[in-house]
């Protein structure tokens, strides 16, 4: 991201100026909203008379002791792993197959793999419960081959596949990226001089790939466990994950600041996950560079 | 460059369907006659894009989603565009953390945005204006706009530029006849991806929308969780449509792959 020429600047501090106007902004409501939310989790709230203006660490005590917040976060965290691991099996290789693609077919259907992303996560979830429905075309298909029909709707699997369709493009784009850098004529050395296509595989396609399969591991576990309208439509009454959790606390049980607890969580989760998943990165890019 | 094997090709061939099912459906189910979700095995009907168009409340939010997407977009790119210059044509302390700072919603889930902005607009008295659902949106589209036109700015020739400056250019003038021309297409590319974001936002605006200010996909959401009806597959449709066209013009100024997926 920095700069290409920077050079010195003149008379006045023209950054300052040019940089102001959005700075204000983002401190203003990005940087004040979170810190008033965070002291927000700290409030006391009573049922009947609402937020109290005393302090308690009750909240984060309820939420990180009582069974079915547990049980919440446990379900956001395995199923935004599965979805991250699945996504990683599937973006892999597609990505890979994309890069050896001859000239009109590569373009059309990067565009095929990636256009989806610009359509509304509301749409696409819809599609989806149409698919998985009682009703849907999986259980139409399932009973052509004389099968019998499976409850999708409302279960983790339906919630998984869903996640899997709207995180892929996610995974390919790095990957892909990742892939272009990789002179396609090492591979066809190293399948000359005899290697297998395995071998091949391993040693070159898939260490050009791994700093790719890392970061786009990080943007799809980070959507996924925060995602909301998947599980909203997908999950039902029954299957929270955290972010339709968050919505209930705040909007239905009108609890803000158990809400506020649990919202502050996913933030720092998340928060510590990509500066651990950065620190991976970091040492995993100076081993390649040597 | 070698070919893909027959085994690669089925393996794209399935992961393309997987991709295109759920959207294909929609388009199929929207053309049906029948009062239920269903394909429109006889015969094909209008009646549910007929009845989108006669239902107030979605017209609604959409005029409100494309009225807040254009207003946002507008406002996020003329933003970006100063935020960008001082970044890379500039030396100073702090340059990285601001940089950060701007594409921070980028990071930070859009569920904890959305409630931080519920608590700010509670304290503030701002529950259900239009102008802060406008600065919400800001906030969050910006870093779109800002990638954009830091990568134009990063790429940029610089040469005109210094050869306007030695033939006596103010810097205003510098900016306006060299700087932002050559710019234009980063901050087009940066407006329509900002736009998009946008008029797609939902897990943010569900928690800062008031009925006044309901958004599209605000109003889908609300209606898929309630009642499924044909007329979701219609609006979803129409959806669908309204961004494959936007993903042509994309396509055609600026190469998709390129604004999405960045330098190859």
């Amino acid at each position: 991201m920095t700069g290409a020429a920077i050079r010195p600047s003149p008379r006045l501090p023209a950054p300052f100026f040019l940089a102001a106007p959005a700075t204000l902004l983002f401190i203003g409501l990005i940087l004040l909203p979170l810190a008033l939310t965070a002291v927000l989790s700290f409030n006391v709230y009573d049922y009947s008379s609402g937020v109290q203006n005393r302090y308690t660490t009750a909240n984060y005590l309820t939420v990180l002791q009582d069974p079915y917040y547990l049980a919440i976060f446990w379900r956001t965290l395995r199923l935004a792993l599965l979805t991250t691991v699945i996504t990683v099996l599937l973006g892999t290789p597609e990505a890979y197959i994309l890069t050896r693609m001859g000239k009109p077919w590569r373009s059309i259907f990067l565009l095929v793999i990636i256009g989806p992303l610009l359509v509304s996560v509301v749409v696409r979830t819809f599609g989806w419960s149409m698919l998985l429905g009682h009703d849907g075309l999986v259980n139409h298909a399932l009973a052509m081959l004389r099968l019998e029909p499976v409850q999708l709707l409302y279960t983790e699997t339906a919630i998984v596949i869903a996640l899997v369709h709207i995180m892929l493009p996610f995974m390919v784009i790095p990957v892909w990226t990742a892939l272009q850098k990789l002179d396609p004529t090492v591979e066809a050395a190293a399948l000359s001089l005899g290697a297998s296509r395995f071998t091949a595989l391993r040693r070159i396609v898939f260490p050009q790939a791994t700093l790719g399969i890392l970061s786009g591991s990080l943007i799809v576990f980070g959507l996924s466990a925060s995602a909301f309208a998947i599980p909203g439509l997908l999950g039902g009454r029954r299957l929270k994950m955290a972010a339709t959790v968050v919505y209930d606390e705040y909007l239905i049980e009108l609890n803000w600041p158990l809400g506020a607890a649990i919202a502050i969580i996913v933030l720092l989760a998340n928060l510590a996950i990509m500066l651990a998943y950065n620190r991976m990165v970091e040492r995993q890019a100076k081993r390649r560079l040597g | 460059m070698q070919k893909n094997g027959l085994f690669a090709l089925a393996f794209h061939s399935l992961i393309v369907l997987f991709v295109l099912a759920p959207l294909i459906v929609v388009c199929l189910v929207a053309f049906t006659p029948q009062n239920t979700l269903s394909l429109p095995w006889d015969g094909v009907s209008l009646r549910w894009f007929s009845a989108v168009f006669h239902h107030p409340d979605f017209v609604a939010s959409f005029w409100n989603s494309a009225r807040l997407a254009l207003f946002s977009a507008t406002i996020s790119t003329t933003l970006a565009v100063p935020s960008a210059l001082a970044i890379t044509r500039y030396s100073f302390k702090g340059r990285d953390a601001l940089n950060a700072l701007f594409l921070s919603p980028l990071i930070i889930p859009h569920l904890v945005i959305g409630v931080a902005f519920l608590r700010l607009f509670s304290f503030i008295g701002a529950t259900g204006s239009f102008g802060w659902l406008v600065a919400a949106h800001v906030m969050v589209i910006m870093p779109y706009a800002l990638r954009l036109i830091l990568a134009a700015l990063n790429g940029m020739d610089l040469s005109a530029e210094m050869a306007a400056r030695t033939l006596g250019a103010g810097e205003w003038t510098v900016f306006r006849r060299i700087t932002f021309p050559m710019l234009l297409p980063g901050i087009s590319g940066g407006w329509l991806l900002a736009f998009i974001n946008s008029f797609d936002e939902l897990t943010m605006s569900i928690f800062v929308t008031a009925p006044s200010t309901i958004t599209l996909p605000v109003r889908m959401y609300m209606y898929a969780s309630e009642s499924i009806d044909p007329m979701m597959a219609a609006v979803s449709t129409l959806m669908i449509a309204l961004t494959g066209i936007t993903m042509i013009i994309l396509d055609r100024l600026f190469g998709l792959d390129q604004l999405l997926v960045g330098k190859g």
